[in-house]
Order: C-alpha cells, then sequence, then structure tokens
C-alpha cells in the first residue's frame, strides 16, 4: 500500500473535522443496527431461538424469543453505533466496535433460527465452533506462512501451492509409507519445496513475486493433478489412502462446557496451528530471530549495513513458510479427506485474506482466519436449515471484507515497507 | 515509501543488473570458464581474434545469444524436457525398466522413447498438423474439414486468451497487475449470456448487444479495483484476488435462479444462448473455430494502436514508467489508473463473451470460465506484454490446449500436463539468466520480461 507515494491520491488524512474514522463507522453501525432491529426483527418469528451447548438439539441451552432477540440484539447495535458517533476515548473504539458486530451477528442469528422450519429452531453451538475451527485451520496455517514470508519482504502468493503441494506429498508418502508421520514430514518437505521454487527465483533470479507466486499456483495444481490422475486414481489403493490422525482429548481441559468437547478432543493439527500462533507472534516480536526477520522486511539496507544476513533471513524464512503451509496441507489429507485434484480450491487466496485482513499479525491472522472459518462454517449451517440467505453471498464475506480493509473503509493495513522488493546487495 | 530502488519500478529494466545476474548465475555453476569468455558488450564471436567473422558465423552467434526469441524457445525446450521427465516417473510400467538399467539401458531407454514420442507427436497431431488425416483426405477416406481440425481447435482455444492475455498486459504497462482477470471475465460471460437468452433481438444486432454486454461487464468489474486504486491507494494485486472469487460466487448463485437456469435441467446450468446472439462458425458446422479470433485479432491491432500511437497509450506508458515524473509532466495519474483498469476490463470481458457466445459452451455454467483468466497472465508474460507477442503466445497456449486434449484421449497423458508445461514456460522465460546459465548462452540485453513491477503491495 505504502509504495504509491501520489499526491494526488486522496489518502484518507488522520482528522478531518467532524467525520472522523470513528463517527464513520459509527455511522455504518448506527444503519447495521437499525436495519437488524427493524428488518431482522420483523422477519423473525415468535419460535424460541435455541442456542443448545451440544452437538445436538439436547441438553441445556441458551434461549430467546426470535422476535424479542433481533430487536434486542439490534438495539444494542444502535447503542454501540450511537456511542462511536457521539465520540469514545481511542482505546474503548475496538472494543465498542466489537460489541456492536457481534449483537449485530446475534440479531441476524435470532431471525434465522427462529425462522427455521419448525423442529430445527435451534443452533448447536459445540457443532458450530469445531466446524469454524475446522474449516480456519488450513487458513490459519497459509496465513502463518504468509506472515513469516512477508515479514521477511518475500510476497507469499503461492500459498495455495504450498497447501496443495503439501497435501498431496503427504497423502502420496503417508500411503505408500503407511505411517502418518512420514505422511507429515513428507508434507512439510512438499510445501518447503515449492516455497523452494519461490525463493530462488524471487531472491536470487529477482523474478518479480507476485508472477512467480502465480505461476508457481498453477504449477502446483498442474503437477498434483497430473499425477494425481497418473498414479492415484489408478491405484487408489496403494497411492491415496494415507493413514490419519486419531483425535487427541487433552485431560482436564476436554471437560469444559462447549469449549471442551468443541476444541480439546481434536486432532493435532488443531493443537498445532494454535501453538504456531502463539510461537510465532512470541518469535516475532521478542526474539531476536524476529527482530532481524522485521528489520529485513522493513529496512533491508539498514539490517544490512548492521550485519543482517539479508538473503539468508529470507531464504530461511521462506523456506519455513513452506513447511507450516505444508503442514497445513496434510490438515487436509492426514486427517479429514483423500487427496482430489485442486482440493485446496482457492483456500489459499482465503489465507491470503486473513493475513491481509490481520494486518500482517500472527494473532490478527488467527482472529481473521476464525471469522472467515465461521462465515463458511454459518453458511453451511444455514444451508442445513433451509435459510433464505444464499450461502454463496456468505462465502463472498471474506473476499468482501478483505476489500474494504484494504481500501481503508475500516482502518488502515500497511504492509511491511520492503515487502516484494528484492534486495540487491551493493 | 521511499523505494530504495528507484530504477526498479521502471518497466524497462536497465541491463546492466540484468548482466551482473547473469555473472551471479553463472558464476555459481561448475563451468567457470565462461566468465573468462572476452569483452561482451563487443560483438565478438568468440575467442579467435578474428576480424571480420563471416555472415553465417555471426548469425549463428546471435541465435545463441540470450535475445528473447532464443531464450523462449529455450524456455520451450526445458519445459517439454521436464514434462517427459514427469510423464516417465509417473508411469509404473517405464519406471520398472529403470530397475534395471545398468544390465539392459536399451530397455529403459526405448520404453520411454515410445511414451514421451507418442505423447508429443500427439500433441502435434491434435493442435497443428495430423498426416494421417492428410493423407486420408488425398486418398478419400475424409473430408478437408478433417485437415483442418487441429488449427480449428488451436485458433478456439487461443480466442479467449488473447483477450485476457491483452487484459494482463494493457495493465502491466500502465503499472498495474491485473490479476483480476479472471473476474472480469466471469462477470462479462454472465452479462453476454443473459444478454444472449433474455433479450428478444434480431440476429446481428443481437451478437452485437451480447459481446458488448460483456465488455460492460468486464469493464465494471475492473473499474472497482481502479477506482480503489486511485481514490484509497489500496493494492490492486489485493483487490482483482478478491474480486476474482467475488465473482465466481455471483455466478454460481445466478445460475440456479428463476429465469436463468435451464427450466428443464436440476442439475446448474442455465439456459442456452439464442442461436442469434451465436458467433458465426468461420469453417462450416463440423469445425468449431469462430469468429471469435478474429476479433481477437482485432483488438490485438485496437491495444497495439491503443498503446504505440494515441494519446491515452503515451499517459499510460509513462504512468507505467515512472508515476511521480509522469504526474510532474502534468498526466493525472488517477485517471490514468482508472481508465487501466476500465480497459483492461473491456478486454477480458470480451475474453469471457467469446466463451460463451462462441463454440465452448453456449449455457452459463459453474466453469464456463474455465481459467482463461489465470493463464492470460501466463500468455500476457509469454508475449513479453506487447500486443502481438500476446497474440503468439495465446496461439502457443491454443495449441497446447488442442494437443493436449488429444494426447489425454490418445495417449492417456493427463491434461493437466499442460498445465505444467504452461508454468514451467512461464518460469523459465520469466528468469533469463537461469535459462542462460543451464545453456552457456552469451549475455544480449533486452532478454529480460519487462514486467518486474516490483513494487509490493
Amino acid at each position: 500500500m505504502s509504495t504509491m507515494a501520489v499526491p494526488d491520491i486522496a489518502v484518507a488524512p488522520v482528522d478531518e473535522g467532524f467525520w472522523t474514522r470513528s463517527r464513520k463507522v459509527g455511522l455504518t453501525l448506527l444503519a447495521l443496527g437499525l436495519l437488524s432491529a427493524v428488518l431482522f426483527g420483523a422477519l423473525a418469528t415468535d419460535q424460541q431461538a435455541r442456542f443448545t451447548l451440544s452437538d445436538d438439539a439436547a441438553g441445556a441451552a441458551l434461549e430467546i424469543n426470535g422476535t424479542i432477540g433481533a430487536i434486542l440484539f439490534g438495539i444494542i447495535t444502535i447503542a454501540a453505533g450511537a456511542a462511536l458517533l457521539a465520540g469514545v476515548p481511542k482505546r474503548w473504539f475496538l472494543p465498542v466496535l466489537g460489541v456492536g458486530l457481534v449483537a449485530f451477528v446475534l440479531s441476524f442469528l435470532c431471525w434465522q433460527v427462529s425462522a427455521a422450519p419448525t423442529g430445527q429452531n435451534f443452533m448447536p453451538l459445540v457443532n458450530i465452533i469445531r466446524g469454524t475451527f475446522i474449516l480456519a485451520l488450513p487458513l490459519i496455517f497459509g496465513a502463518l506462512a504468509g506472515v513469516l514470508c512477508e515479514r521477511s519482504g518475500v510476497v507469499n502468493v503461492a500459498i495455495e501451492g504450498q497447501l496443495l503441494m503439501g497435501a498431496f506429498s503427504g497423502a502420496l508418502f503417508g500411503s505408500i509409507s503407511g505411517s502418518v508421520w512420514v505422511g507429515l514430514v513428507a508434507a512439510a518437505i512438499g510445501g518447503a519445496f515449492i516455497s523452494l521454487l519461490l525463493a530462488v527465483f524471487a531472491i536470487r533470479y529477482l523474478v518479480d513475486q507476485v508472477v512467480m507466486g502465480i505461476v508457481l499456483n498453477l504449477l502446483a495444481v498442474g503437477v498434483t493433478g497430473f499425477l494425481y490422475e497418473r498414479l492415484m486414481q489408478t491405484d487408489a489403493a496403494k497411492y491415496n489412502s494415507a493413514p490419519r490422525f486419531s483425535n487427541w482429548e487433552i485431560p482436564l481441559l476436554k471437560d469444559i462446557p462447549v469449549l471442551g468437547p468443541a476444541l480439546f478432543r481434536g486432532n493435532i493439527f488443531l493443537y498445532l496451528g494454535l501453538l504456531l500462533v502463539l510461537v510465532i507472534h512470541i518469535g516475532l516480536f521478542r526474539t531476536r530471530w524476529g527482530l532481524r526477520t522485521r528489520s529485513v522486511g522493513e529496512h533491508p539496507i539498514a539490517a544490512d549495513t548492521l550485519g543482517v544476513k539479508v538473503l539468508r533471513v529470507r531464504y530461511r524464512n521462506v523456506l519455513l513458510a513452506g513447511v507450516v503451509a505444508g503442514i497445513g496441507g496434510a490438515s487436509y489429507t492426514l486427517a479429514l479427506y483423500s487427496f482430489t485434484k485442486n482440493m485446496i480450491g482457492g483456500k489459499g487466496f482465503i489465507a491470503l485474506a486473513a493475513l491481509i485482513f490481520g494486518r500482517w499479525n500472527p494473532t490478527g491472522a488467527l482472529l481473521a482466519a476464525l471469522f472467515f472459518g465461521f462465515a463458511d462454517q454459518l453458511a453451511t449451517y444455514l444451508g442445513a436449515i433451509n435459510s433464505v440467505i444464499p450461502s454463496q453471498f456468505l462465502a463472498m464475506l471474506p473476499y468482501l471484507a478483505t476489500i474494504l480493509a484494504v481500501a481503508g473503509l475500516v482502518g488502515r493495513v500497511r504492509a511491511p515497507a520492503a515487502d516484494g522488493k528484492p534486495y540487491i546487495k551493493g | 515509501m521511499t523505494n530504495p530502488n528507484p530504477q526498479s519500478g521502471s518497466p524497462d529494466k536497465e541491463p546492466a543488473s540484468e548482466a551482473q545476474a547473469a555473472q551471479n548465475a553463472l558464476g555459481n555453476t561448475e563451468r567457470a570458464e565462461v566468465a573468462t569468455e572476452p569483452d561482451r558488450s563487443v560483438a565478438k564471436p568468440g575467442p579467435e581474434p578474428e576480424p571480420r567473422p563471416s555472415l553465417g558465423r555471426l548469425f549463428l552467434d546471435n541465435l545463441w545469444a540470450a535475445n528473447t526469441f532464443t531464450v523462449t524457445l529455450l524456455s520451450l525446450v526445458l519445459a517439454i524436457v521436464v514434462g517427459a521427465v514427469l510423464m516417465i516417473i509417473s508411469d509404473p510400467d517405464v519406471l520398472s525398466t529403470y530397475s534395471y538399467i545398468t544390465s539392459r539401458p536399451s530397455d529403459a531407454i526405448n520404453s520411454s522413447w515410445t511414451l514421451v514420442s507418442e505423447a508429443y507427436a500427439n500433441l502435434f497431431k491434435g493442435s497443428i498438423f495430423d498426416p494421417e488425416a492428410f493423407s486420408g483426405w488425398l486418398n478419400g477416406a475424409n473430408g478437408w474439414q478433417a485437415v483442418l481440425a487441429p488449427i480449428s481447435e488451436t485458433l478456439t482455444y487461443a480466442a479467449p486468451l488473447v483477450f485476457t492475455g491483452l487484459s494482463v498486459a494493457l495493465a502491466f504497462r500502465g503499472g498495474l497487475f491485473n490479476i483480476g482477470a479472471q473476474g472480469q471475465a466471469t462477470i462479462g460471460v454472465i452479462m453476454a449470456a443473459l444478454a444472449g437468452f433474455l433479450l428478444p433481438l434480431p440476429p446481428g444486432l443481437h451478437l452485437l448487444v451480447a459481446v458488448l454486454a460483456g465488455a460492460l461487464g468486464g469493464a465494471i468489474w475492473g473499474f472497482i479495483p481502479g477506482i480503489l486504486k486511485a481514490r484509497a491507494g489500496a493494492h490492486e494485486v489485493i483487490n482483482t484476488i478478491m474480486l476474482n472469487y467475488v465473482a465466481t460466487y455471483f455466478l454460481t448463485w445466478l445460475i440456479v435462479q428463476n429465469g436463468v437456469q435451464d427450466p428443464n435441467r436440476t442439475d446448474a446450468i442455465s439456459k442456452g444462448v439464442d442461436s442469434s446472439a451465436q458467433l458465426p462458425r468461420l469453417l462450416g458446422d463440423n469445425l468449431r473455430v469462430h469468429a471469435g479470433i478474429l476479433l481477437a485479432v482485432l483488438a490485438t491491432w485496437a491495444v497495439a494502436w491503443l498503446l504505440n500511437r494515441s494519446t491515452l497509450g503515451f499517459e499510460l506508458r509513462a504512468v507505467g514508467a515512472n508515476p511521480d515524473a509522469a504526474r510532474t509532466a502534468g498526466i493525472s495519474v488517477t485517471r490514468t489508473y482508472i481508465l487501466i483498469m476500465v480497459f483492461a476490463g473491456i478486454l477480458a470481458g470480451l475474453g469471457g463473451s467469446n466463451m460463451v457466445l462462441g463454440s465452448t459452451a453456449s449455457a452459463l455454467t459453474p466453469l464456463v470460465v474455465a481459467q482463461i483468466g489465470f493463464d492470460g497472465i501466463l500468455v500476457a508474460l509469454l508475449g513479453r506484454v506487447k500486443p502481438w507477442g500476446v497474440l503468439l503466445a495465446a496461439l502457443l497456449f491454443g495449441a497446447l490446449q488442442a494437443g493436449g486434449n488429444r494426447m489425454q484421449s490418445y495417449s492417456g497423458i493427463s491434461l493437466e500436463l499442460v498445465t505444467v508445461l504452461q508454468a514451467l514456460i512461464v518460469i523459465f522465460i520469466a528468469a533469463p539468466a537461469l535459462v542462460k546459465a543451464i545453456f552457456q548462452l552469451r549475455a544480449a540485453r533486452a532478454a529480460r520480461l519487462q514486467t518486474s513491477l516490483a513494487k509490493g503491495w
């Protein structure tokens, strides 16, 4: 974003009189609140909207009358919007915005759940949360791969290809060896292979990084598709029947209501993904490696002057990104499905969106990935209760949200300053 | 903000860094003797101190210099070699002969040769010329259509790629990376198809309206990232990627709506485009080649004129070369950015129209656009972001596609190999230094892709 220092481009000023960013967001939120209170309230039925704390309709539940719930949460959104419009201290901006948006979603859910066919007026929270995390997993791994690459100044559009290659080699070598662990290592190597190509061509041959990423995605689709048809389709038993990681229950944590069954009875990839977010976040902001990575991504000349080996740091980080994304690909083939052609199907680009939406920050990327995963899971749920909301529009949500974020409508996002610029020592 | 390497934004890479990169690449290979080659800037044929080299020698030397043509050709060769390796390692029968290669090498070599040569022969026969069809025509076994069928297929596949390739190339010249040709073509295909089956218009006019509707759809989808770039500084790469998916989901939603979906079908397919809105076929109903390829040539000419002869083209290239300098010279950069993306969108939208108004499909399906937008990026790069180069590159890609179909049905080699070949060709031409290092080419200028934007997000 920062590259076009174009004065005749109207960059939103920090403060433009009364209509500050906070007030504009407040106005938008107010409009959303009115919409939900009036429209959702009118469309909701008098059925009880039940949010069950289990996998199905049984058990304890949070209940609220549909119409009342939709209007009530709509009013909360209006209140949050009004608060922002009236002007709140800066540190309250995000919490108030968060409350407003959550209330908006709840109002929407009250309408949807109460308007569902009779007998289906419930939303199983455990199911929803588990699904959200499962759908977010490849996004988390992919976005972390993006963080590692881009924080050191190499644009990673090849996330899709890294995930795909990881999924493929995990399935192939897992099947041949019959061991999940061999599969996992192979997946990491597969992802790193695409990364290696990206690194060599971007860092050594100075090929435009976005071009290279796009081409590598196509290469990964081609190679895996070709080998899939030649090997896996002809002899699925030998080449495409990888063993799968079983679920590991974590003692104590698994007994937490709702969260326990949803999160702590999952497979290794879920724990690994969450752990990696933590590790990379601490690594990036608290360790020497992180400082060097960030300095190389922001100002490579300065880093070089101080004795940091810029190219070595970039090579290492890009390869590491491939390993992470490769494992993310394996979270499909070594835990859920057998390999199919082009099975990642655009998840790599949603991961890129999560990376940007999360502002090149591991924790932000995690939250963005969970938000996108939730939208995905919600689409499935709404499809199951015959909702009037087309699932395709929910599927568009991550992309639209990213466009809004990049356009500066919900706060500016800024990439590392040297992201995408090759470094030529000299 | 401050670009540490101001030249890198220019589409015209300085040859100095090019030669340097080449030398770095050469230095790391084992053959260090190349580094001792005499001064490269002088067009001397070789180590012998001959004052006037013969014409033939000069020709050979220039041929082996790293010019655009040679690098492209050698990239093609490299891609074909890697493709052959992939074929061999994915064929268990052939691979098994390699287990005893030391005792009987002829087995491995023969079986590999049979496999690879047959596959590539089918690739050729399916895309350019089939000798059997020709002899069949001579002795009356089949009509002349069978002789032209491969060319017809090639042109059919090439036509939409010309448009999307031009779309990407035009944006490149203006300093923008249009990854959104896919989305623009998707909206184009939607608008063209809707105009094709919803509007009751007379033949001729109907076709014109449908084609223009496709262009309009693409223009809208190009305008969005254009205005976001110009007004909010939002990076067009991110926005076009995101809009691609928005367009795809919109298409899958639209197909199953009342009034759009074919009432006799339960699966996701729309009504068919009226015959009055279909592009006429050029060589009779048995051959698929249609007027789209003529439109494509026309579009190539128009883009070439726009870029090289018009005021807008000059402004566009100036902005692409250096936006700051262009602004100082009085060019409105914001206006140019928006126009670039709108024109790019129009071209991609026309490519979309080709998909549904031509002979590839006549109704909307979720996959109606195929990969033309992404392939367009490769085509633009292979064509060195020059309009006539794009046309040639699109013909090559169309030929690979057409030949790939025959390779799949006759040799059982998956069509995906074509994707691999296409990606590999572009990888190699994008890194001429690598090709030079592999083939020990003499360094020459202007072999580099003009697309190293190197601007980051």
